[in-house]
């Protein structure tokens, strides 16, 4: 019989943290547009997501619940009055990934809203997509977002992308104590209410954040995107150990000081993969032998054809998430509910950090939604949104080394990253040091018109995107002593994002390995779906 | 003083035309203005006529084109261009040139329009456009009476990026930091010559060029 100790290990109190032991299953990996299947050495800590929560019985009637019993307002009913001009602020695609299987929650919300804003004689509304610097949505993607009904009866006129560089688009609210300016969208601050329809993926999304950067410009936005923000903030994911979140909130305030914002922010559960990929939410260990045949399948099928049609197979597979919770009310008590779901959600508790840290890099992510997730986009991934999917403390060590799977190619899409190109090719090769990138090119990229022509004409992010990409990485840039990308497929763009390489991940292990001793702990995050810790 | 500037190339860039309409304008004008040429070529043929010969040689088909000018008063010629921007480049303006200028001159550009045709005829769209300078070819006129000549260098091709760089060094514009727009890959050394080449609305090759370096495309509507 095993030690106890041992035995302790193996069954740990959190289910979701498995410690490989010799004749542990091989884990089943996203490496981009495929997968990898990868024995790990023996005592690697393995941290799994949470299962789905259950999702409220009726959604529908938890809006109207949410709408009719608020946090820190009235009722939705007894703000609207006749002839008032109503603004519905909506998130954009980047929320959630991949998009939700239609009915979109946002949709569901608006149907409740619209509908009670016509009983009350609001024929005033005008319908925004909180896009800020992000690319405008399509308009087959926008008819997705909120239905035919709605898209049919509010677009183009009063269903449209907000454009944070329409000269005469945006209203300068006074500065914070801080000294930000505050920005937000023109139509939006001449409303007399502002209904902000939230899909909260990540805790990071909502709150302050929904107002303060979703109806934005780069004039507003700069105070708090920017590098010595993010390396003051130990996690964006809590709002506590966050400076970007702490900005937000200044802006925020300002902004519900001078505008009467009712927010509806919604929180889903991680059930992100459905039908035919079910299996990619479970533990290999509980893998039947129908799950085995179907991820070979898959992985054979996605190797044989070109990586452009795989992407579109995997962007084409809508995730089937329900919705877990629905707030309503004044900025800060609601997001406080929806903070205490998403992290039920999402947080598994660990002992203590790891000196090597492995995250499979999948293939979508907020900003390649549709499109290519290029070398920036791969980096905020690992470095950026994966590191800091925690509570305030990492799962790798100060100076530890963190190891990327993905092939890491050298792809961008012209149409939506068109500075992104620039910047990785032109920047990069000069100097990686966010601070100089800030200050010697930020703002050329920013009002270069070609790229602010793009942004407000065609679905290009905006010219100053990448660098905050750049940026975004900043803390654990900071924070880790060495990157690796496992499986990468050619030398120059793990050279120029400053990283190694190795053709496999035991590849990579043996290095880190090197770097960090013989005896150094290992822990996989096994995301997707979604998965935070709390490290202890 | 502005330090950079954005350098707008005009034919099939700003305006859905190109040069050959312009001097169809003029060709339909024929009784009062072009004398031999209007009378032996009916506008029907005219423009597919000048069609071919831009296409063959821009350079050859300017200066044959530009004889058809001589012994024609200054005035006459500045009134038809006002015609002419009316009736010709205004309709053709893309909806979104003005835009992409105004942001131009946001982000601190000074406005110039870089082109072929004649001063003259460009002159109107420069003034609507709110541009500051018009980098163009200029008739050579004699007494008030157009010789027919263009006085050299003549603005076009390669001759575009040396006028540019002549005009930065003159304004004491930085060239890295300016902007460079047009169509045609015939236009590619004004595009290289500048730090900031964007391709708009391109023509195959000058697609493929854009594709190559990485530049900016643009498609206007």
């Amino acid at each position: 019989m095993r030690p106890f100790k041992t035995l302790q290990k193996l069954y740990d109190e959190e289910s979701q943290v498995v410690i490989t032991e010799k004749g542990s299953p091989p884990r089943v990996l996203f490496h981009g547009e495929n997968f990898l299947q990868e024995d790990l050495p023996v005592g690697t800590r393995v941290i799994f997501p949470r299962p789905p929560l259950a999702g409220v019985p009726n959604v529908k009637a938890a809006i109207r619940y949410a709408i009719n019993n608020p946090e820190g307002m009235e009722p939705l009913h007894a703000l609207l009055k006749p002839g008032m001009r109503l603004t519905c602020v909506i998130d954009d695609i980047s929320v959630p990934l991949p998009p939700m299987v239609t009915p979109d929650v946002r949709q569901t919300i608006l149907e409740i809203v619209l509908e009670l804003a016509a009983d009350s004689g609001v024929d005033d509304i005008h319908l925004v997509i909180a896009n800020a610097l992000h690319r405008r949505m399509t308009e087959g993607e926008m008819k997705r977002m909120v239905g035919e009904k709605i898209f049919d009866a509010y677009y183009p006129d009063r269903y449209y992308n907000h454009d944070a560089e329409d000269p005469d688009g945006m209203v300068a609210l006074e500065r914070t104590s801080h000294g930000e300016e505050v920005s937000v969208n023109r139509r939006v601050a001449e409303s007399d209410l502002i209904v902000y329809v939230n899909v909260n993926f990540v805790p990071m999304n909502g709150g302050h954040k929904s107002m303060g950067t979703g109806v934005s410009n780069y004039a507003s936005l700069r105070h708090h995107h920017n590098p010595k923000t993010i390396r003051d903030s130990d996690s964006y994911m809590e709002p506590k150990t966050s400076a970007l979140y702490k900005s937000n909130e200044r802006i925020g305030r300002n902004i519900d000081k001078h505008l009467k914002v009712f927010h509806i922010e919604t929180a889903l559960n991680n059930r992100m993969f459905g039908g035919p990929t079910d299996f990619l939410a479970k533990k290999e260990e509980d893998y039947t032998e129908a799950d085995r045949l179907k991820f070979q399948a898959m992985r054979f099928a996605l190797s044989k054809v070109p990586r452009a049609a795989a992407r579109k197979v995997l962007n084409s597979i809508p995730a089937p998430y329900d919705v877990t919770g629905v707030y309503a009310g004044a900025t800060e008590p609601t997001h406080a509910k929806t903070l205490e779901t998403s992290y039920k959600q999402y947080v598994v508790p660990v002992e203590g950090q790891s000196d090597i840290v492995i995250f499979p890099i999948p293939f979508i992510s907020p900003y390649s939604v549709n499109s290519i997730l290029n070398p920036l986009l791969v980096q905020v991934m690992g470095l950026g949104y994966f590191y800091n999917l925690n509570r305030g403390v990492p799962l790798v060590k100060k100076g530890g080394v963190l190891i990327l799977l993905h092939p890491a190619y050298d792809e961008f899409d012209p149409e939506h990253h068109p500075s992104y190109i620039e910047f990785f090719h032109r920047l990069l090769p000069e100097t990686r040091d966010s601070m100089k990138l800030e200050h010697k090119y930020e703002r050329e990229f920013a009002e270069n018109p070609s790229y602010v022509h793009l942004y407000r004409k065609g679905n290009a992010y905006h010219g100053v995107h990448p660098f905050y990409m750049w940026y975004w990485g900043e803390n654990g840039r900071q924070h880790v002593g060495k990157v690796i990308v496992a499986g990468a497929e050619n030398n120059h763009v793990p050279a120029l994002m400053g990283w190694e390489r190795t053709d496999t991940l035991t590849e990579a292990i043996e290095e880190a390995r090197g770097f960090m001793g013989r005896s150094a702990t290992i822990s996989l995050l096994r995301i997707a779906p979604t998965v935070m810790v709390d490290v202890k | 003083m502005s330090a950079k500037a954005a350098f707008f190339d005009v034919d099939g860039t700003l305006v859905k035309t190109n040069v050959v309409h312009v001097y169809a304008y003029y060709a339909m004008n024929r009784g009062s203005v072009l004398g031999m040429a209007g009378r032996t070529l009916s506008t029907a043929l005219s423009v597919p006529l000048f069609g071919v010969m831009d296409a063959l040689d821009r350079k050859t088909f300017n200066e044959f084109f530009y004889r058809y000018y001589a012994g024609l008063s200054e005035d006459r010629l500045v009134t038809i261009a006002e015609d002419m921007f009316e009736d010709v480049l205004q309709p053709a303006l893309f909806a979104q040139t003005q835009d992409l200028i105004d942001q131009a001159r946001r982000s601190g550009c000074k406005i110039v329009l870089v082109t072929g045709a004649l001063d003259f005829t460009m002159r109107p769209l420069a003034r609507h456009l709110g541009a500051d300078d018009l980098i163009a070819n200029k008739m050579q006129f004699v007494g008030g009476k157009a010789t027919g000549k263009v006085i050299p260098p003549i603005i076009e091709g390669a001759n575009k990026a040396n006028a540019i760089r002549a005009y930065c060094t003159k304004e004491g514009l930085s060239l890295d930091k300016c902007h460079g727009y047009s169509d045609s890959a015939s236009d590619y050394a004004m595009l290289a010559v500048v730090g900031r080449p964007t391709a708009v609305n391109p023509d195959l090759r000058l697609r493929s060029i854009a594709r190559a370096y990485n530049w900016p495309i643009l498609d206007l509507k």
